[in-house]
Protein backbone atom coordinates (compact mmCIF):
# COMPACT_ATOMS: atom_id res chain seq x y z
CA UNK A 1 0.00 0.00 0.00
CA UNK A 2 0.90 3.44 -0.71
CA UNK A 3 0.35 6.65 1.15
CA UNK A 4 0.81 9.73 -0.71
CA UNK A 5 1.75 12.89 1.20
CA UNK A 6 2.25 15.72 -1.69
CA UNK A 7 1.09 18.66 -0.77
CA UNK A 8 0.03 20.62 -3.56
CA UNK A 9 -0.61 23.91 -2.52
CA UNK A 10 0.86 27.12 -2.77
CA UNK A 11 3.91 28.03 -0.87
CA UNK A 12 4.25 31.27 1.10
CA UNK A 13 7.20 33.38 0.89
CA UNK A 14 7.47 33.12 4.84
CA UNK A 15 7.41 29.23 4.57
CA UNK A 16 9.66 29.20 1.72
CA UNK A 17 12.36 31.16 4.00
CA UNK A 18 11.74 28.69 6.66
CA UNK A 19 12.51 26.29 4.73
CA UNK A 20 15.75 27.86 3.46
CA UNK A 21 16.58 28.06 6.11
CA UNK A 22 16.40 24.32 7.88
CA UNK A 23 17.98 23.03 4.83
CA UNK A 24 20.88 25.44 5.43
CA UNK A 25 20.87 23.60 8.82
CA UNK A 26 20.88 20.27 7.78
CA UNK A 27 23.85 20.93 5.11
CA UNK A 28 25.60 22.44 8.27
CA UNK A 29 24.66 19.38 10.41
CA UNK A 30 26.10 17.26 7.36
CA UNK A 31 29.22 19.14 7.52
CA UNK A 32 29.50 19.44 11.16
CA UNK A 33 29.26 16.04 11.45
CA UNK A 34 25.51 16.25 12.69
CA UNK A 35 27.11 17.50 16.45
CA UNK A 36 24.19 19.08 17.68
CA UNK A 37 21.68 16.05 17.22
CA UNK A 38 18.22 16.69 14.81
CA UNK A 39 16.93 19.87 16.35
CA UNK A 40 13.76 21.25 15.18
CA UNK A 41 11.33 20.11 11.63
CA UNK A 42 12.25 18.63 8.24
CA UNK A 43 12.61 20.65 5.59
CA UNK A 44 8.90 20.98 4.00
CA UNK A 45 7.31 21.12 6.81
CA UNK A 46 6.32 25.05 7.66
CA UNK A 47 4.37 25.02 4.29
CA UNK A 48 1.33 22.78 5.50
CA UNK A 49 0.36 20.55 7.77
CA UNK A 50 -0.35 16.59 7.18
CA UNK A 51 -3.01 14.82 9.88
CA UNK A 52 -1.72 11.90 10.85
CA UNK A 53 -3.96 8.71 8.93
CA UNK A 54 -4.79 5.19 9.94
CA UNK A 55 -6.40 2.21 7.59
CA UNK A 56 -7.61 -0.69 9.51
CA UNK A 57 -8.58 -3.88 7.25
CA UNK A 58 -11.17 -6.45 8.18
CA UNK A 59 -13.03 -9.00 5.67
CA UNK A 60 -15.56 -6.91 4.68
CA UNK A 61 -14.25 -3.23 5.06
CA UNK A 62 -11.27 -1.12 5.17
CA UNK A 63 -11.67 1.98 7.67
CA UNK A 64 -9.34 4.90 7.41
CA UNK A 65 -9.04 7.27 10.29
CA UNK A 66 -7.70 10.60 10.20
CA UNK A 67 -6.95 12.99 13.29
CA UNK A 68 -8.51 16.14 12.22
CA UNK A 69 -9.43 18.25 15.23
CA UNK A 70 -11.10 21.64 15.36
CA UNK A 71 -11.87 21.61 11.51
CA UNK A 72 -15.69 22.33 10.19
CA UNK A 73 -17.68 19.66 9.12
CA UNK A 74 -18.32 21.28 6.14
CA UNK A 75 -14.59 22.33 5.33
CA UNK A 76 -13.76 17.95 5.31
CA UNK A 77 -13.88 16.61 1.95
CA UNK A 78 -13.70 13.11 0.84
CA UNK A 79 -13.59 11.65 -2.50
CA UNK A 80 -12.59 8.64 -3.80
CA UNK A 81 -11.54 7.48 -7.00
CA UNK A 82 -10.99 4.22 -8.13
CA UNK A 83 -9.00 2.72 -5.21
CA UNK A 84 -7.75 5.96 -3.93
CA UNK A 85 -9.41 7.47 -1.32
CA UNK A 86 -8.32 11.46 -0.64
CA UNK A 87 -9.26 13.88 2.17
CA UNK A 88 -8.96 17.24 1.83
CA UNK A 89 -9.65 20.46 3.34
CA UNK A 90 -9.17 23.72 5.51
CA UNK A 91 -8.65 24.54 8.88
CA UNK A 92 -9.46 28.46 9.69
CA UNK A 93 -8.09 29.88 13.67
CA UNK A 94 -10.83 30.17 15.75
CA UNK A 95 -10.04 33.59 16.49
CA UNK A 96 -11.96 36.23 18.70
CA UNK A 97 -11.80 39.49 18.56
CA UNK A 98 -9.31 41.13 20.71
CA UNK A 99 -7.27 38.73 21.22
CA UNK A 100 -3.66 38.48 20.94
CA UNK A 101 -1.54 35.46 20.54
CA UNK A 102 1.20 34.87 22.08
CA UNK A 103 2.54 31.31 21.67
CA UNK A 104 1.11 29.39 18.73
CA UNK A 105 2.11 25.78 17.52
CA UNK A 106 -1.21 24.78 15.86
CA UNK A 107 -1.50 24.65 12.18
CA UNK A 108 -3.99 26.07 10.29
CA UNK A 109 -4.60 26.42 6.11
CA UNK A 110 -5.63 23.65 3.83
CA UNK A 111 -4.33 20.25 4.07
CA UNK A 112 -4.34 16.80 1.47
CA UNK A 113 -4.20 13.10 2.09
CA UNK A 114 -4.30 10.22 -0.51
CA UNK A 115 -4.09 6.61 0.59
CA UNK A 116 -4.48 3.92 -1.68
CA UNK A 117 -6.36 0.83 -0.11
CA UNK A 118 -4.98 -2.59 -1.68
CA UNK A 119 -8.29 -4.02 -2.98
CA UNK A 120 -11.17 -2.24 -4.82
CA UNK A 121 -14.04 -1.05 -2.95
CA UNK A 122 -17.66 -0.21 -3.75
CA UNK A 123 -18.01 3.64 -3.88
CA UNK A 124 -21.43 3.46 -3.54
CA UNK A 125 -21.31 2.27 0.20
CA UNK A 126 -18.65 4.04 1.63
CA UNK A 127 -19.76 6.13 4.71
CA UNK A 128 -17.86 8.76 6.43
CA UNK A 129 -18.12 10.41 9.81
CA UNK A 130 -16.37 13.25 11.75
CA UNK A 131 -17.18 12.88 15.89
CA UNK A 132 -14.43 14.50 18.33
CA UNK A 133 -12.01 16.08 15.80
CA UNK A 134 -11.82 12.30 14.13
CA UNK A 135 -12.54 11.03 11.01
CA UNK A 136 -13.57 7.80 10.20
CA UNK A 137 -14.48 7.00 6.75
CA UNK A 138 -15.86 2.74 6.22
CA UNK A 139 -15.02 1.43 2.93
CA UNK A 140 -16.94 -1.64 1.81
CA UNK A 141 -14.69 -4.47 -0.15
CA UNK A 142 -16.02 -4.80 -3.83
CA UNK A 143 -17.23 -8.59 -3.71
CA UNK A 144 -14.60 -9.63 -6.01
CA UNK A 145 -12.05 -8.31 -3.90
CA UNK A 146 -13.34 -10.29 -0.88
CA UNK A 147 -11.47 -13.17 0.93
CA UNK A 148 -13.85 -16.61 -0.51
CA UNK A 149 -14.63 -19.46 1.11
CA UNK A 150 -13.57 -22.40 -1.10
CA UNK A 151 -14.59 -25.91 -0.17
CA UNK A 152 -11.75 -28.34 -1.26
CA UNK A 153 -13.18 -32.23 -1.52
CA UNK A 154 -10.35 -34.38 -1.02
CA UNK A 155 -10.97 -37.54 -2.79
CA UNK B 1 5.46 47.92 29.70
CA UNK B 2 6.09 44.13 29.71
CA UNK B 3 3.53 42.10 29.79
CA UNK B 4 3.61 39.20 31.80
CA UNK B 5 2.79 35.83 30.11
CA UNK B 6 0.58 33.81 32.13
CA UNK B 7 1.23 30.43 31.34
CA UNK B 8 4.95 29.39 31.04
CA UNK B 9 6.14 26.40 29.35
CA UNK B 10 6.84 23.18 31.66
CA UNK B 11 7.29 20.77 29.18
CA UNK B 12 8.17 20.84 25.56
CA UNK B 13 8.69 17.82 24.26
CA UNK B 14 5.91 15.53 22.14
CA UNK B 15 5.63 13.06 24.66
CA UNK B 16 6.47 12.77 28.45
CA UNK B 17 6.13 10.22 31.44
CA UNK B 18 4.26 10.19 34.09
CA UNK B 19 4.66 7.44 36.66
CA UNK B 20 4.81 4.51 34.54
CA UNK B 21 2.49 6.12 31.64
CA UNK B 22 3.10 7.54 28.70
CA UNK B 23 1.66 10.99 27.36
CA UNK B 24 1.20 12.90 24.23
CA UNK B 25 2.04 16.49 24.42
CA UNK B 26 -1.06 18.55 22.53
CA UNK B 27 -0.56 21.58 20.57
CA UNK B 28 -1.33 24.39 22.09
CA UNK B 29 -2.19 27.58 20.76
CA UNK B 30 -2.53 30.51 23.78
CA UNK B 31 -4.27 34.09 23.36
CA UNK B 32 -4.48 36.95 25.79
CA UNK B 33 -8.08 38.85 25.69
CA UNK B 34 -8.12 42.19 28.03
CA UNK B 35 -10.58 39.39 30.49
CA UNK B 36 -8.74 36.49 29.68
CA UNK B 37 -6.10 34.00 28.84
CA UNK B 38 -7.35 31.76 26.26
CA UNK B 39 -5.81 27.73 25.47
CA UNK B 40 -6.91 25.87 22.92
CA UNK B 41 -5.25 22.24 22.90
CA UNK B 42 -5.80 19.52 19.93
CA UNK B 43 -6.76 16.53 21.51
CA UNK B 44 -8.83 14.62 19.03
CA UNK B 45 -10.36 11.75 20.12
CA UNK B 46 -11.49 13.08 23.47
CA UNK B 47 -14.88 14.02 24.66
CA UNK B 48 -16.21 15.64 27.84
CA UNK B 49 -16.13 12.76 29.91
CA UNK B 50 -12.36 12.39 29.06
CA UNK B 51 -11.05 15.49 30.31
CA UNK B 52 -9.15 15.97 33.60
CA UNK B 53 -8.65 19.42 34.23
CA UNK B 54 -6.80 20.10 37.74
CA UNK B 55 -5.00 22.84 39.24
CA UNK B 56 -2.30 21.97 41.91
CA UNK B 57 0.92 23.78 43.30
CA UNK B 58 -0.03 26.97 40.72
CA UNK B 59 0.06 24.41 38.17
CA UNK B 60 -2.69 23.83 35.39
CA UNK B 61 -2.69 20.22 34.43
CA UNK B 62 -4.38 19.10 31.25
CA UNK B 63 -5.25 15.52 30.43
CA UNK B 64 -7.41 14.57 28.11
CA UNK B 65 -7.94 10.47 28.15
CA UNK B 66 -9.01 8.68 24.28
CA UNK B 67 -12.65 7.53 24.06
CA UNK B 68 -12.35 3.97 21.74
CA UNK B 69 -12.22 4.35 18.22
CA UNK B 70 -14.73 1.62 17.67
CA UNK B 71 -12.90 0.25 14.01
CA UNK B 72 -12.63 -3.48 13.50
CA UNK B 73 -10.24 -5.03 12.74
CA UNK B 74 -6.21 -4.88 12.41
CA UNK B 75 -4.58 -1.77 11.34
CA UNK B 76 -2.50 -2.24 8.31
CA UNK B 77 -0.97 1.33 8.19
CA UNK B 78 -0.63 3.65 11.40
CA UNK B 79 0.55 7.28 12.00
CA UNK B 80 -1.91 8.12 14.56
CA UNK B 81 -1.05 7.97 18.32
CA UNK B 82 -3.24 5.98 20.72
CA UNK B 83 -1.86 7.61 23.63
CA UNK B 84 -3.80 9.65 25.97
CA UNK B 85 -2.31 13.69 26.49
CA UNK B 86 -1.22 15.74 28.99
CA UNK B 87 0.26 19.25 29.45
CA UNK B 88 1.35 21.29 32.10
CA UNK B 89 1.57 24.63 32.65
CA UNK B 90 2.53 26.80 35.56
CA UNK B 91 -0.30 29.34 36.00
CA UNK B 92 0.66 33.13 37.10
CA UNK B 93 -0.53 34.23 39.90
CA UNK B 94 -2.72 36.86 38.43
CA UNK B 95 -5.03 33.95 37.45
CA UNK B 96 -8.31 33.92 38.84
CA UNK B 97 -8.00 30.18 39.43
CA UNK B 98 -12.01 29.77 40.94
CA UNK B 99 -13.56 31.00 37.42
CA UNK B 100 -11.53 28.85 34.84
CA UNK B 101 -13.98 27.42 32.70
CA UNK B 102 -13.21 24.63 29.77
CA UNK B 103 -15.53 23.34 26.72
CA UNK B 104 -14.12 20.69 24.39
CA UNK B 105 -15.64 20.43 20.99
CA UNK B 106 -14.45 18.57 17.48
CA UNK B 107 -11.36 17.52 19.33
CA UNK B 108 -10.26 21.00 20.27
CA UNK B 109 -10.15 22.08 24.46
CA UNK B 110 -10.57 25.43 24.85
CA UNK B 111 -9.58 26.65 28.58
CA UNK B 112 -10.50 29.72 29.40
CA UNK B 113 -8.19 31.41 32.13
CA UNK B 114 -10.09 34.73 33.94
CA UNK B 115 -7.35 37.42 34.76
CA UNK B 116 -7.83 39.10 38.09
CA UNK B 117 -10.04 42.01 38.42
CA UNK B 118 -6.56 44.12 39.66
CA UNK B 119 -4.77 43.16 36.67
CA UNK B 120 -7.35 44.44 34.26
CA UNK B 121 -7.10 47.24 32.32
CA UNK B 122 -9.23 50.09 33.49
CA UNK B 123 -9.50 53.78 33.00
CA UNK B 124 -8.60 56.10 36.00
CA UNK B 125 -11.28 58.53 35.95
CA UNK B 126 -10.01 62.42 36.18
CA UNK B 127 -10.83 64.38 39.80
Amino acid sequence: METNRYQPHQQSELSAAFDRFVTLREEMDRLLGSAFGSIGRPAGSFKSWSPPLDVYEDKDNFTVVVDLPGLKREKIDVSLREQNLTVSGERTPEENPGEQGFRAERFYGSFQRTVKLPAQVDPSTVKASYQDGILKVVLPKAEAAKPKQIAVSVN
Amino acid sequence: MNEQFAPSERRQEMATRQSNQFYFTPLVDVQSTPENIVLRAEMAGVDKTGLEITVEDGNLVLVGRRSPLNVSGDPIYAERSAVDYRRVYELDPSIDTDKITARIEDGILTVTLPKAERVKPRKIALE
